[in-house]
């Protein structure tokens, strides 16, 4: 714990840990490029990842992303097709992607899902997390099943 | 695993400390033309517009924009304030203005930072009319500055962003690489890495100012500059600023140099 202060101290990042620990967010452990264990414990719901993937004021995944969800109008193409995604990607890659992008690509336009920004945020989003644990787990539980 | 946890954090610092560079390298301008890249790689919001939209843009009469714009030209010649003066008593007719607004946001003397048009509206109100200031996204401010600007449509972007001017250049281009809100986005993270993008239903444009004060469908109405900075910090879920702020004004600098040499269409007409 205190070497992981410490070296936390030393690069200047310390504050996320300890800031994460305030909020809805939940604590989770990075191994390579992955979270491999689920944050919640809960198996996550396809069918409410799905809604919550097309929900703008949720994932809003659409915006940046296309999805084999025809019924839905204009899939953005910021990011990558998210058809067959469940074929390229562990759950566990998956997870780290949605919780915190930023850890894989600094200058990522794609949101952190599951951290607290900082930067006048307006208060209504104050000290949350744009999606819930479960909420987490549920999106991962619908994107790995879109095999290729 | 927390040794590991950690490595992945020192892994994604380097990742910073090499963006940090290419940010320097890729938007860092010199001299007398910040935008090295040539202003044909950077294009009005109007290339982007739909047929419909640019259409009624395009004529004069059915441009909806005009509608404050003929409320700008009453407000030319009304007298207002102690003074008993009107615009049109320091500076005749409204053509006096031409290739004026081309050079704005500037540098003041008096104020020791930017005025953009909109301010020295109000400058000329209080200080020589000695009338109250406009609000400023009232019918009679975004009249007048529509009608300023509507004066040097046509005509090239030509900002100063050396000299006095450069302190609050750097400050807008700092502002405009800032990540903000609670979704952590800057304006570069849309307008400049995603130009020509899709995000849902809209088509990502280089973010300029060169057609504002703008009639924007969505508004039902013309609306300026700053506003539409206001709606885009709160697309990503940040606290915006106030119109008029520094802030914005220095922003409005920073997007301004960038379409340096490109026309000005004030008033344009956008969805
Ligand atoms: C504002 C844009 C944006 C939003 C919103 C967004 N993403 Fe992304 N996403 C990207 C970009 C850009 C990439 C490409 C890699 C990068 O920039 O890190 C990406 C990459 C990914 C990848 C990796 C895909 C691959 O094949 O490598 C996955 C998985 C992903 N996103 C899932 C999601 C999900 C699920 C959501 C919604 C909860 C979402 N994204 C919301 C922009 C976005
Ligand atoms: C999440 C994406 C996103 C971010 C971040 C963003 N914008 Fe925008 N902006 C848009 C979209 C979408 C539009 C409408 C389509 C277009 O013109 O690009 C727009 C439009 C604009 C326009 C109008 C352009 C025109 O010709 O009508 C300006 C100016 C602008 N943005 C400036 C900014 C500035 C300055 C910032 C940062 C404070 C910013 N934007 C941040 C998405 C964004």
């Amino acid at each position: 714990m205190s070497y992981r202060l410490i070296l936390g101290a030393i690069v200047g990042v310390a504050v996320f840990s300890s800031l994460l620990a305030s909020s809805n967010a939940h604590d989770y452990i990075v191994v390579d490029d992955t979270i491999p264990v689920s944050l919640t414990g809960v198996p996550g719901d396809p069918v409410k990842g799905k809604k919550l993937s097309v929900n703008r004021k949720k994932g809003n995944c659409l915006a940046c992303h296309a999805m084999p969800i025809p019924e839905q109008q204009f899939h953005g193409e910021v990011g990558p097709d998210l058809s067959g995604v469940g074929s390229r990607m562990t759950q566990a890659e998956l997870r780290l992607r949605l919780v915190n992008s930023k850890a894989l690509n600094p200058d990522t336009i794609m949101p952190a899902f599951h951290k607290v920004a900082l930067n006048r945020v307006l208060k209504k989003f104050k000290g949350k997390t744009i999606l819930g644990a479960q909420e987490i787990e549920d999106i991962i539980a619908y994107i790995s099943t879109l095999k290729s | 695993m927390n040794f590991i946890n950690n490595i992945t954090r020192v892994t994604s610092l380097l990742g910073i400390a090499s963006l940090l560079l290419a940010y320097t390298t890729n938007v860092s301008h010199s001299g007398s033309n910040p935008n090295p890249q040539g202003v044909n790689k950077m294009k009005s919001g109007y290339h982007w517009a739909t047929a419909p939209t640019r259409e009624m843009q395009d004529d004069d009469f059915s441009n909806p924009a005009f509608l404050w714009v003929d409320i700008g030209s009453e407000q030319w010649t009304t007298k207002d304030g102690e003074a008993g003066k009107s615009c049109a008593s320091c500076h005749s007719g409204v053509e006096t203005m031409k290739g004026v607004a081309a050079t704005y946001p500037k540098y003041s003397a008096e104020d020791g930072k930017l005025r953009a048009v909109q301010h020295q509206i109000n400058n000329c109100r209080t200080q020589q009319m000695k009338a109250k200031p406009w609000k400023w996204e009232s019918d009679n401010m975004l009249g007048v500055a529509a009608l300023v600007k509507n004066q040097s449509k046509g005509m090239p972007i030509k900002v100063k962003v050396t000299g006095e001017a450069q302190p609050f250049y750097n400050k807008g281009k700092k502002s405009y690489m800032l990540r903000r809100g609670g979704l952590d986005m800057s304006c570069k993270n849309c307008h400049m890495d995603y130009t020509d993008t899709r995000i849902r239903a809209n088509i990502l444009s280089n973010g300029l100012g060169n057609g504002f004060p703008t009639y924007r469908l969505k508004w039902q109405k013309i609306g300026s500059l700053h506003r539409r900075f206001r709606g885009c910090n709160k697309n990503v879920r940040a606290t915006p600023f106030k119109s008029g702020s520094d802030v914005y004004t220095n922003l409005e600098l920073f997007l301004t140099a960038h379409a340096m040499g490109m026309e000005i269409e004030t008033p344009s007409v956008r969805n």
